[in-house]
């Protein structure tokens, strides 16, 4: 049923000759936009990091801020009316699914909109069981939401907006950075909500295959903040398919190919680990129940994948490896090559031989990130090594080529993009050149560009005779690089 | 915009919280009742011996307030994100319980405050950084003295006063000052007015 | 840490009962002995709440660990006051600004006796909150700004999101190979680093909290009433009687003295 009482009507957007500059900025983030969008339409909005595609529906939902947030011009309306004062009408879901979660059990975390919207009690419970059934969501009303995985959590978000009853639906990357399972189960309940209450959605994603049965419009937007193309799905990507893959959308048919290299002929193992049991809980043998007993082999010019379902402990283990967290039994030894002197245990090594041996770049860059410039944070590394200056000089601006980076090379870190903080942190690990390479989901939200820009410097490496291992639930980056699979089917609870 | 209504809309802007003003006040005393709590332990047995001068590592308690109200710039900052603060620990387990703590944030909330609503909340520059440390210290000093060590001399508690004064001073003046001036390249705080500033 | 934020809600009485008045209870006991310092008052105090504490609703394992930091505090504000407290009477030791005396061995006394009235119950009510009902009570009960309490509560969810972070940015230093030395400088680090990312955080928080429409002028409903029942007024009560039959104890026996001897 498309309308009725317990629906609200389908919204209309409307844009002309609009744009929104961020305070402090010169440039404009948008740029003289006309867009109209009938109610009921589905969009997909495309187009490279930077267009303006996330100003666009934070504005269309009422959240850019007022006057000390930033300069608009021309007109936005949602049904006529100005953004803000349609808020509650308008769903927003974002693409971090835990800065989502407002509420500590899930029922009051989809209740929360409706009581700002003063909606009476009894209603508010009957729309939050409702919204929590169509999106698929089968737990009780009091399950922690921290309990929940990440494609749980935005499917939450998308119960949250959608006990509003609101006609118009933003989705702003929702799957960016939650696991492929979880991918199609969002990719699902978007699709049914979509079905069921026939509102107005715009969507921006870049990974566009799952979403293509979904819209009905494909809308793109230049990197200036311009319209560049508006129509059907298919026509679209046909006529701009690789303008989009150079963009970084993954566009069906044009997917980043990586050319495989030769290996080294020597490929002695490096890492090992025998009965190596993992518990939850860092350092604490109380926490929770331990994987059973695992054999490990890294090996030079090898590219080691461990790979499993959620709570599988792919990251323990990765970090197990990297000598960064203690086994819970077993052991992980550096084999002779990699030790050359110090602890064969990695987890006893010193933080300082760690640095030439084992790099471990982290699943969030942001955690790496120690200075406040990407130069300086490609430095640290050897400088910590006490090289000599012209050294650390040659190799820095070496990675800042290599990655990329060299208009970045004074940019504080936290301000770069998704894309350049992955590039930047895996750059700062190898500027000690370590023979082992441990990763946490590499190619975690990241879009084309920047996914093949890592398969092929993982490539590289591996060509000359590092070892790298690589935690991740990315099958395409697994095939990429014809990795050895590890997988983990136990669950550690 | 013209010029006339530029100003009546800067003299709104003072006063409003707006949401993000409000969760980030917040977050910041979440975050820093996670500091504290890091930093409690160590200190209990030792400070039990000392003449009234173990206040001088106190002044890491006071940071909330001063850091939100530098970086919110609202009034009530400091007072709120004490509060949260105190909530953050009372919840986490701390020696006091909950409205014992909760008292405390008040009272280390409006010494801050006070300091700020004397300039009218249009100074944030390091001086008064570290005056509001430094009364929000001497609040918290006294509250100590009332309920924990009521017993002791006059000379103890002036010692134990003027530590704690200079500890706020310090640990929560020119630490939160010196924070804020790091986070804004970070570019964390550009949507607040302290993110843009340049001086100050 | 994780049950924390949200307490389960199991039958036991005392667990279930509004935060607020919780909190008026604990507050009710320790203004009212916050006026004196003597034995008298404080013992008899903590006398009759180790009597009703047991039924607080919290388990042995749990009163322990949550009360271990009081059981600490309390002897050692007790050692604050036998080295620093006013002297009076015979003097055993003087050593620089230390002075053990008779006095001050009594002050002492009354002082370990006093913050573990004041703090034990305060601890053990609290032990149980859970942090949405407290909001809830605090907006709908003594009507504090909705927003502030509610984005403060917003905030809270962040919490096991900094423990996590806190712990993954401690070992990213190790992986950047400056975690061998300088635990000051690191531990400065790691809190600044940790309040970057959570304020990035809480801007995104503050955002989709917006869009759900917070914040605005509309009227908001409360989808769980916060209610101010018996059960809340017999604590209330209770923690009143419990006051002032210590107090009334100290008055008689002619140990209350206003501030302390």
């Amino acid at each position: 049923m498309r309308s009725g009482p317990d629906v609200s009507p389908p919204a209309a957007v409307r844009a002309r000759g609009w744009g929104w500059r961020h305070a402090g900025r010169r440039a404009w983030a948008l740029l003289d936009l006309d867009l109209a969008v009938e109610p009921g339409e589905r969009v997909l909005l495309l187009g490279p990091s930077g267009a303006g595609k996330s100003t666009l529906l934070a504005a269309l939902a009422g959240v850019l801020g007022g006057d000390d947030d930033g300069d608009s011009s021309g007109i936005l309306t949602v049904d006529g009316r100005d953004p803000r004062a349609a808020r509650g009408s308008v769903g927003l879901v974002l693409q971090d699914p835990d800065s989502q979660v407002i509420m500590s059990r899930v029922g009051d975390d989809v209740a929360f909109g409706c009581e700002n919207l003063g909606v009476p009690r009894d209603e508010l419970w009957a729309r939050v069981r409702e919204a929590l059934e169509l999106v698929g969501l089968d737990v009780p009303l009091d399950h922690p939401t921290e309990a929940l995985s990440g494609g749980q959590k935005q499917r939450l978000a998308l119960a949250g907006a959608l006990a509003m009853r609101p006609g118009l639906l933003l989705l702003d990357e929702p799957t960016a950075n939650i696991d492929p399972d979880g991918v199609l189960e969002v990719r699902d309940a978007v699709g049914a909500v979509l079905a069921r209450t026939g509102a107005t959605a715009i969507i921006v994603e870049h990974r566009v295959e799952a979403w293509l049965d979904v819209v009905d419009r494909v809308v793109v937007l230049g990197s200036d903040g311009t319209l560049m193309a508006d129509g059907e799905p298919r026509a679209v990507l046909a006529a701009h398919g690789d303008a989009l893959a150079a963009a970084g959308v993954w566009v069906p048919g044009r997917e980043p190919r990586i050319a495989r290299r030769d290996g080294p002929a020597e490929r002695p193992a490096l890492l090992t680990a025998e009965g190596l049991s993992l518990a939850r809980v860092p350092g604490s043998p109380l926490a929770a129940t331990v994987s059973s007993p695992l054999e490990v082999r890294v090996a030079a010019g090898e590219v080691l994948a461990l790979t499993g379902p959620n709570g599988s402990g792919k990251t323990t283990l990765a970090l197990t490896l990297g000598g960064l967290l203690a086994p819970f039994a077993g052991e992980v030894r550096a084999e002779p090559p990699l030790a050359a002197g110090a602890d064969p245990h990695p987890i006893r090594m010193r933080s300082r031989e760690l640095l030439t041996r084992i790099g471990t770049v982290f699943q969030t860059p942001e955690h790496q990130f120690l200075t406040s410039t990407a130069r300086e944070e490609l430095a640290l590394g050897p400088r910590t090594l006490r090289l000599d200056p012209a050294v650390v000089d040659q190799r820095v601006d070496e990675l800042l080529d290599r990655l990329g980076l060299d208009a970045l090379a004074d940019a504080n870190p936290f301000t770069l993009s998704g894309g350049q903080k992955r590039r930047l942190s895996v750059g700062a690990v190898l500027a000690t050149r370590p023979r082992v390479l441990v990763l946490d989901e590499p190619t975690f939200g990241q879009d084309a560009v920047t996914w093949a820009a890592l398969v092929e410097l993982l490539e590289e490496l591996r060509s000359v005779g590092s070892a790298v291992v690589a935690a991740t639930h990315d099958p395409r980056f697994v095939a990429a690089l014809g990795a050895d699979e590890l997988a983990l089917s136990a669950v550690l609870a | 915009m013209t010029a006339t209504s530029a100003l009546a809309s800067r003299a709104k802007i003072v006063w409003r919280w707006r949401v993000v003003d409000i969760v980030v006040a917040a977050v910041i005393g979440v975050a820093a009742g996670v500091i504290y709590w890091a930093w409690q332990f160590p200190a209990a047995g030792f400070a039990a011996i000392l003449p009234g001068v173990q206040s001088l590592g106190y002044g890491l308690w006071l940071l909330a307030g001063v850091l939100a109200a530098l970086i919110v710039r609202k009034p009530g900052a400091a007072l709120f994100a004490e509060l949260v603060a105190a909530l953050v620990e009372a919840l986490v387990g701390n020696a006091w319980g909950g409205p014992i703590t909760f008292l405390y944030g008040i009272v280390e909330g409006i010494g801050a405050e006070i300091v700020f609503a004397i300039f009218l909340y249009a100074s944030w520059r390091l001086v008064t950084a570290m005056l509001a440390g430094a009364v929000s210290g001497i609040g918290g000093g006294i509250l100590d003295i009332v309920l924990y060590t009521p017993g002791v001399t006059a000379g103890y508690v002036a010692v134990y006063l003027v530590c704690f004064a200079i500890s706020g001073a310090l640990l929560a003046g020119l630490v939160g000052w010196l924070i804020v001036r790091a986070l804004r390249p970070t570019g964390a705080l550009n949507r607040f007015a302290s993110g843009r500033q340049r001086a100050v | 840490m994780t049950a924390v934020v949200a307490a389960r809600r199991s039958g036991l009485g005392a667990i279930s009962i509004n935060p607020v008045a919780k909190i008026a209870a604990a507050l009710v006991i320790a203004l009212t002995l916050a006026f004196s310092l003597d034995v008298v008052s404080a013992s008899v105090a903590l006398a009759l709440e180790l009597v009703l504490l047991p039924f607080a609703g919290l388990s042995w394992g749990a009163f322990w660990r949550r009360t271990a930091a009081v059981w600490i505090a309390a002897p050692l504000a007790g050692l604050t006051v036998v080295l620093y407290g006013r002297p009076s009477g015979q003097v055993f030791v003087t050593w620089w600004f230390v002075q053990v005396s008779e006095g001050s061995l009594h002050l002492a006394l009354a002082t370990l006796l006093r913050v573990l009235a004041i703090a034990l119950p305060a601890v053990v009510l609290f032990a149980t909150v859970d942090a949405t009902a407290l909001a809830d009570g605090l907006a709908q009960l003594l009507h504090l700004p909705a927003r502030f309490v509610l984005g403060a509560l917003a905030a809270l969810r962040l919490l096991g999101l900094m423990r996590d972070d806190w712990r993954a940015l401690a070992l990213a230093r190790r992986a950047r190979g400056v975690g061998d030395r300088g635990r000051l400088r690191r531990f400065a680090g790691l809190a600044f680093a940790l309040f970057v990312l959570s304020i990035r955080r809480g801007t995104a928080l503050a955002t989709a909290m917006e869009a759900r429409g917070f914040g605005g002028s509309t009227a908001r409903s409360w989808a769980r009433p916060s209610r101010f029942g018996a059960r809340e007024v017999l604590l209330i009560v209770v923690a009143g009687a419990i006051a002032a039959v210590a107090v009334t104890a100290a008055v008689v026996t002619g140990q209350w003295v206003l501030g302390g001897r």
